[in-house]
């Protein structure tokens, strides 16, 4: 298979890279170093994978590199750090909705989406947001009720931060 | 009020943050310069001679580094027996081949290793390696297995253990009874489905210590490794990453010792990470179960006598099967008082997917059968569910079936009465739509068997500026041990969560702290901590009370600082006091080793004796509705409420009872391993269901507080009670619901169909 230079925006940075047409845009991310993508089942069922692109919660399993080319990919890790952590990071950490973290990062991201087009979200709205990213530890109750503190604190607040 | 600091605070774990930004080095997240890429070949049949393995082709591959098949390994085993123990002798025919060489027993025995600069070469070089099988017939049902002429799995039968319990006299039990109820019940294979596959690097460093960075629940395998590849125990060092989620399913050895050889092979460190469909063949499953119950009650419902006889499919290889059977054994007759009790169990050899430790470790089997059986005995004496149990559940100072007296708090019928009291007002039928309600009560023990003589060791030091480190080798799969430790450090210290770090575990760095299974972590290892800090602590307040000439017991520790309780103006920073004694030579670090009590094994004949160190009890209960023309179960509410002694973190207690509650509806209605005829046909998760967070409401969670339990400041465990009494309430209220028994597992809605007579 031949190789083909693509541009990949990820939080920010831009990579060129040289990638084989069966690449997933999951293993380009992981071998770039953004670890924070998590590899779970690589077949869309687990949703640990899920990035931003172009602003759309996708597997990233599910998509080819080549098909990310020029697109804007925003990953967990993209949203925020330990020193200033995205409110959605903040109130997940404080829910005490995150057990072993391994499917964390992927819900971050499918909030993010879900509070990009609906800031202030139902309960039955963000368990369908959810519904994608499986979590074997938690049972899912404390992380939809730290995403219902942050879309009930963000009234005030402007939302378009979230 | 209470009595503590910060204990019973819900605070944010130290590990969460990280986590939620993607911080968090996982083990599949770590690399190494010039690392190699491992592959697994594994057996296509689950019952098969082999006639020749032929690797040459594969190695002749560019980019091929290293194949290794059994003959390169001195046709090594590896001991399966339960890991990390530090006082027993070994269970014979605990063996298991680390590749196999002359005949494979399972689909997707491992068979050979490849290690290949690039994950894309070691696959194409799997396809390379000749293996030529001759298919045997094989046995995949325990109760075919155990029959005369059955084939035979491992030499010399397929029984793999069997374990038997008699206390008093059965048969005058069941003669003193007014009835009899007979049931059986069965259960399925169940897939542990952590989100993480199991995955590792290893390399062999300077000093020629194999190092291997790990997801595993059990960093004593070290041992276990070593022995197994033939070097010393000291030259084999775990790492132990932030877990994936484990539940059991990491805590038989994985690819520890096929990162171990092919790192010693080539010298190279070398990367092995599962696939999803990998994982789901290779790893262990929760035990399908076949129990058979006979209980006598007097009319008053008082139970007379109980015989259960529980059969197990261990699958193709032993592993944990026959301590899973043990405690299926020991708690099967459940959290009541009962005089004639006769259990027989075994665990019989198959060639499906191997079963070993899942959450409950064979308590939830149990815990379906004695709880769907009380209410049967409730509907055949036209008795409340509850008041059959209250007449029957054990009180402290009570002998279980083993003989064995409980000494902490039962809070069973406080617990039953607070669950089914918070699913408020029932919920009427509407139409074809029936509305039932059921609940269990359980007891499950923490800790590991007493005849392992189970200790943990931690480390606590202050340093000069006050803060805190902890070192303990307790992996961290998700329940937040590692932060629960730095929680009861906090409280003896007086010093603030963020100013402790505790290490993620490392054999090389950490003071071994035993297993992260059998609820045993926050018992063993909060206490081994609470030992530590409290050595500090005095050695702090003796030099203190010099100082501010005051008695020991009028000083305090609180928010960095030592303090004069009565006058709390008169203090110092702990970081002073500490540079103090580091001037003088005393000690500010110390190595605690708590020990749990030890026993002798039960007597083989009658199963009498001392099992575990304690218990944990409490009641689940749910309300359901149940469509009767589709079959569908909807879970409508749900309430769990356990005595869990003491919640060290609230925040962390209610996510493990809420997390398990959800395992245990799955385990309820929807999760099946399919095996046909030894093949997984439910082989990733677009086929093995697990819950979503669409799939049931949260569970309501009621915390007891009996401050009773043998962990520190009076706690209990948990992590495993949380799941056991779920399937069973489930199935209660099924029943409940329809007016006809389920006594299998899944409830799906065919097998509803089917009991309604509509199927």
């Amino acid at each position: 298979m031949e190789t083909k230079l693509i541009t990949l925006n990820i939080n920010g940075r831009t990579h060129q890279v040289a990638l084989k047409p069966n690449v997933t845009l999951l293993r380009a991310l992981r071998d770039l170093g953004y670890t924070d993508v998590k590899n779970g089942c690589e077949k869309g069922d687990c949703g640990a994978c899920a990035v931003l692109l172009n602003g759309r919660a996708v597997n990233s399993c599910l998509v080819l590199a080549w098909q990310a080319d020029g697109a804007e990919i925003i990953t967990a890790a993209g949203l925020g750090t330990i020193g200033r952590p995205h409110p959605i990071q903040e109130a997940l950490a404080d829910s005490g909705g995150i057990q072993c973290g391994f499917c964390i990062p992927g819900i971050v991201i499918a909030v993010k989406a879900l509070l990009d087009r609906n800031p202030h979200p139902a309960e039955e709205e963000i368990r369908e947001a959810i519904s994608g990213n499986l979590c074997r530890c938690t049972g899912y109750g404390l992380i939809v009720e730290g995403i219902k503190g942050i879309t009930e604190s963000a009234g005030s607040k402007e939302s378009a931060n979230l | 009020m209470t009595p503590f600091k910060i204990i019973g605070r819900p605070v944010r774990r130290f590990d969460a943050l990280s986590k939620a930004v993607g911080a968090t080095i996982f083990a599949d997240d770590f690399k190494m310069p010039g690392m190699l890429h491992g592959k697994v070949l594994r057996s296509p049949y689950p019952s098969a001679r082999i006639v020749r393995i032929d690797p040459r082709r594969a190695r002749a591959l560019p980019g091929v580094v290293c194949v290794l098949t059994a003959a390169d390994i001195g046709y090594a085993k590896m001991v399966a027996d339960i890991p990390g123990q530090t006082g027993q002798r070994e269970r014979p025919r605990s063996e298991t081949p680390v590749l196999a060489w002359d005949r494979v027993r399972y689909k997707g025995e491992a068979v050979a290793l490849v290690a290949a600069e690039t994950e894309e070469t070691a696959e194409k070089a799997l396809e390379l390696i000749e293996v030529e099988y001759e298919p045997l017939p094989g046995v995949f049902d325990p109760l075919e297995a155990m029959k005369p002429g059955a084939p035979v799995v491992f030499e010399p039968d397929n029984i793999v253990a069997r374990w038997r319990i008699c206390k008093g006299d059965i048969e005058a039990g069941l003669a003193a009874a007014d009835r009899i109820i007979e049931n059986t019940y069965r259960v399925p294979f169940v897939e542990h489905a952590y989100i993480e596959p199991e995955s590792g690097v290893a390399w062999v460093d300077e000093r020629g210590v194999i190092n291997i960075r790990v997801s595993t629940q059990v960093m004593e395998h070290f041992r276990t490794v070593a022995r197994t590849i033939g070097v010393p125990q000291n030259r084999v060092r775990i790492q132990g990453a932030f877990i994936g989620g484990g539940f059991g399913g990491k805590e038989d050895i994985i690819v520890e010792v096929f990162l171990a050889l092919l790192a010693m092979h080539t010298r190279r460190p070398v990367r092995l990470v599962y696939t999803r469909e990998e994982s789901i063949l290779a790893h262990s499953k929760r035990h399908p179960y076949i129990m058979r119950y006979r209980t006598g009650v007097k009319l008053n419902g008082r139970i007379t006598a109980l015989q259960a006889e529980l059969i197990a499919d261990s699958g193709a290889y032993p592993y944990l099967s026959p301590y899973v059977s043990l405690y299926s054994t020991v708690m099967a007759s459940g959290p009541y008082r009962i005089d004639n009790v006769w259990v027989d169990a075994v665990a019989v050899a198959t060639n499906n997917p191997f079963t070993s430790a899942f959450r409950g470790f064979g308590g939830p089997q149990s815990c379906f059968a004695y709880e769907r059986q009380m209410d049967e005995i409730a509907r055949a004496l036209g008795m409340d569910p509850l008041e059959v149990r209250r007449v029957n559940y054990l009180r402290t100072g009570d002998t279980t079936a083993t003989g064995q007296v409980i000494r902490s708090a039962v809070l069973l019928e406080e617990s039953a009465r607070q669950a089914l009291e918070a699913l408020g007002e029932r919920t009427p039928d509407r139409g074809p739509i029936k509305v039932g309600r059921g609940f269990a009560s359980y007891f499950q023990s923490y800790g590991r068997l007493m005849w392992l003589h189970d200790t943990s060791q931690a480390w606590v030091g202050l340093e000069l500026d006050g803060t805190v480190v902890i070192r303990c080798g307790a992996p961290d799969p998700g329940g937040g041990q590692l932060s629960s430790l730095c929680q009861i450090a906090s409280e003896v210290l007086g010093v603030p969560m963020e100013n402790i770090v505790a290490y993620t575990p490392d054999t090389a760095l950490t003071p071994l702290a035993g297993t992260t299974t059998a609820t045993r972590q926050l018992y063993m290892s909060g206490n081994a901590v609470l030992q530590a800090a409290t050595a500090i602590r005095k050695t702090l307040l003796d030099r203190a009370s010099k100082y501010f000439e005051e008695d020991p017991e009028d000083l305090d520790l609180a928010d960095g600082r030592v303090f004069v309780k009565r006058d709390p103006d008169r203090s110092m920073p702990l970081a002073d006091l500490a540079r103090i004694c580091a001037a003088e030579g005393l000690p500010l670090a110390h190595l605690a080793l708590f020990k749990a009590p030890f026993r002798d094994p039960i007597d083989p004949e009658t199963g009498q004796g001392d099992v575990f160190p304690d218990f944990t009890f409490g009641t689940f209960a749910v309300e359901v509705a149940v469509d009767t023309e589709t079959g569908q179960v909807e879970v409508l509410k749900s309430v769990a409420c356990h005595d869990v002694g003491r919640a060290i973190n609230p925040a962390a207690v209610i996510g493990q009872i809420q997390g398990g509650s959800h395992q245990g509806l799955g385990y309820a209605l929807m999760e099946n391993l399919v095996v046909e005829n030894g093949e997984i046909r439910t082989p990733s998760l677009s086929e093995y269901l697990i819950p979503t967070a669409v799939d049931y409401p949260t569970t309501q969670v009621i915390l007891l507080e009996s401050g009773t339990g043998m962990g520190p400041f009076g706690a209990k465990g948990i992590g495993e009670p949380a799941l056991t009494p779920v399937a069973p309430a489930v199935a209660n209220a099924v029943t409940d619901a329809i007016g006809v028994p389920i006594n299998e597992l899944p409830i799906t809605p065919e097998r509803v169909l089917r009991a309604l007579g509509k199927l």
